[in-house]
């Protein structure tokens, strides 16, 4: 159902809405960027609908709103375990179209790849999506291209300006917040009006890809791989920043006061980053970066996909927009399909 | 012809007196060594109308328009007013050039507006100290530079301002995979090391050059809000004791480096050799003569610092010795 509300009482709802819910949504964070003076775009958590960044890309995806970088998963003494407390309060997360798509891999990840993840799905069932609208494509997306602009799965939608906040809510949860608010947003007739608020979609994005039609073995030696892997530098930004990565690593710690106690978390990793792939014995698999590389690439556009039907990219563009040795994603699936392989 | 040029006067408004009589040379200071594109075809049209259309790139950031005949130097002046206006230079007279002779220009490299390694805007920081200290007659070297790498060469300058910043790290958002720790080693001091999947960092060792900030890929190092400097004093080149500058403070703000230069400046005209010539010298010799403790108490007289900055109550500098 669709709201039109004045922003003042949109800021007052959005209040009440803290009562029952943290809220995570993408948020400035000045002077915390890799350089000086520079501010970064990340998911945290937010009291009022201004700490909100509507306009800009995250650079950082919603994902560590729901899988956090560091997660305790069971606190261990000499005999016992004990699996940590979920959170108390339900999650309403901020997030674009492109996201949304990325929340469907993330499920298929950690719920239907296997047993369900009983951390993931804990929090997940305590979870609402809030869409946030794209009036103008951003600078490096090209969710067009992966079919992943347009989306209906969110379970309220939120258009902000000066003056008033526009909402579709679908969720039944959500919509009492709203009840209070229909004679405010058209007083003259003191009446509740039926709006259709439709969120804003990109229609077309700067960037575009075509995603190869078959792959064949000889991918595995494309010169591609070795040319990108001599500029990449293993830093794992673009893994870091995916809202589809979902590769973790565990770390077992034993409190250094009392070593027979500890706790086991499990933590984001990188396939780009060294020791993905050690394994016992001081063996490792794919020791170039360049082999790193095509494993990612592959998987986002390929290896996922014969599994799920779909490919795992979502075309946010982030990867593109992070790397700090400007080796472009969007170039390598598009050479690669240029190429037939 | 006869020519009637007060040297010294013409010294001291940013004049060089050549080695070909009566040629000399304008020099134009550019403080940080920041300036817009439209001053280059300013001093192109001095150098084209009144030099032999020639500039020399000084050390110090500056043009030194090469070839003037020194009775044009009114009309040079003239001319500069434009730029000494654009640079927002302390000036005594308008149209009277520069009026500068002792301090030099306060130099910089390019700082936060470009390098991904400086922990400051150097520029904004140089022009800030040039609108303290100038014009003035005393022989001071000021520069400062954006982080430890020290591509201005400050150690060699009585003042160096070193930018620094104070990690801070967010255990939460660390992945442990080890890019600060790495970056720490191979370009910096080699002051973090990982306990239990987290990092530590020996504050002691910790020079706050800021790589592992600009290495963490998850944001889990970030910067100080606070801007800290490194302040190297006494450095120098010369004839008799060249040496490099030594830490006097770490971990200082903006506002007490300020303050210490323009407490030098009372320090200096208290003990300078009456005798100097040109009234100049330079201050570490004269810090030499009358013992550091005497120097640091007339510095710090009046600066509050930071609790975390760090003061070095002794300075022993080396260098070579020729005379």
């Amino acid at each position: 159902m669709g709201y039109k509300i004045p922003r003042e009482a949109a800021d007052n709802l959005f209040k009440g809405l803290g009562k029952h819910y943290e809220i995570f949504a993408p948020k400035v964070f000045s002077g915390e960027g890799c350089f000086s003076d520079t501010g970064i775009i990340r998911y945290g958590t937010v009291r009022t609908l201004a700490e909100i960044e509507f306009e800009k890309k995250s650079d950082y995806s919603f994902k560590e709103a729901l899988l956090p970088i560091n997660e305790t998963c069971l606190y261990f003494t000499e005999n016992t375990s004990s699996v940590p407390a979920g959170e108390e309060k339900k999650r309403l997360i901020f997030l674009r179209s492109c996201d949304l798509h990325a929340l469907r891999r993330l499920d298929a990840i950690y719920l239907e790849n296997g047993p369900e993840d009983f951390y993931y799905k804990r929090r997940r069932e305590r979870t609402l999506f809030v869409l946030m609208g794209c009036p103008e494509t951003c600078d490096t997306g090209f969710c067009v291209s992966m079919g992943t602009a347009q989306t209906d799965a969110y379970d309220l939608y939120l258009k902000v300006s000066d003056t008033f906040v526009w909402a579709d809510c679908k969720s039944k949860e959500l919509s009492p917040f709203f009840k209070g608010f229909l004679e405010e947003c058209e007083p003259e007739t003191a009446k509740s009006v039926s709006l259709q608020v439709e969120p804003e979609f990109p229609k077309s994005n700067k960037e575009s890809v075509t995603l190869p039609v078959s792959f064949s073995d000889d991918i595995l030696s494309h010169p591609i791989w070795e040319a990108y892997g001599n500029r990449c530098i293993g830093c794992g930004r673009c893994n870091f920043v995916c809202p589809t990565c979902t590769c973790f690593t565990m770390q077992d710690i034993h409190y250094r006061d009392n070593e027979k106690a500890g706790e086991r978390r499990r933590v984001w990793a990188s396939c780009q980053v060294d020791g993905y792939t050690d394994i016992a014995g001081g063996n490792s698999f794919r020791k170039s970066q360049g082999d790193r590389l095509r494993f990612k690439a592959l998987h986002k556009i390929r290896d996922f996909e014969k599994r799920f039907d779909y490919p795992m990219c979502v075309g946010c563009g982030r990867c593109e927009a992070v790397c700090p040795e400007y080796i472009s994603y969007i170039n390598i699936i598009n050479t690669l399909a240029k190429e037939g392989i | 012809m006869s020519l009637d040029i007060n040297t010294k006067k013409a010294k001291k408004n940013a004049y060089r007196i050549s080695k070909e009589r009566g040629i000399g040379a304008s020099r134009v200071r550019v403080p940080g060594g920041y300036l817009k594109a439209e001053i280059l075809g300013m001093v192109q049209k001095i150098a084209e109308t009144y030099g032999n259309g020639i500039v020399h790139l000084t050390t110090r950031q500056g043009f030194e328009i090469e070839g003037i005949h020194l009775e044009d130097m009114d009309a040079i002046n003239q001319m500069l007013q434009p730029i000494i206006e654009l640079l927002d230079i302390n000036q005594t007279e308008k149209g009277g050039g520069y009026p500068a002779s002792g301090t030099r220009n306060v130099s910089a490299c390019i700082g936060n507006n470009v390098c991904p390694f400086a922990n400051y805007n150097t520029a904004k920081f140089a022009k800030r100290i040039e609108k303290e200290i100038f014009p003035n007659d005393l022989h001071f070297k000021i520069a400062l530079t954006g982080c430890p790498n020290d591509c201005a060469k400050v150690r060699l300058h009585d003042f160096g301002i070193i930018g620094m910043t104070m990690p801070q790290y967010d255990p939460a958002r660390c992945v442990a995979c080890k890019a600060c720790i790495k970056g720490c080693k191979n370009f910096s001091v080699d002051a973090l090391r990982m306990e239990n999947y987290k990092i530590v960092r020996d504050t002691e060792k910790c020079i706050g050059c800021g790589v592992c900030i600009t290495k963490c890929p998850t944001r889990a190092f970030t910067r100080s809000e606070k801007k800290y400097y490194r302040l190297s004093i006494m450095g120098r080149t010369g004839k008799r004791n060249p040496r490099l500058g030594k830490d006097f403070l770490i971990w200082a703000d903006e506002d007490s480096i300020v303050k210490i230069i323009l407490n030098t400046y009372r320090f200096v005209k208290e003990y300078i050799d009456q005798a100097a010539p040109g009234g100049k010298e330079h201050i570490g010799y004269i810090i030499d003569r009358t013992g550091f403790a005497e120097y640091k108490k007339w510095a710090l007289d009046g600066v509050q610092l930071l609790p975390e900055t760090i003061v070095n109550e002794c300075i022993y500098w080396d260098g070579i010795h020729y005379g």
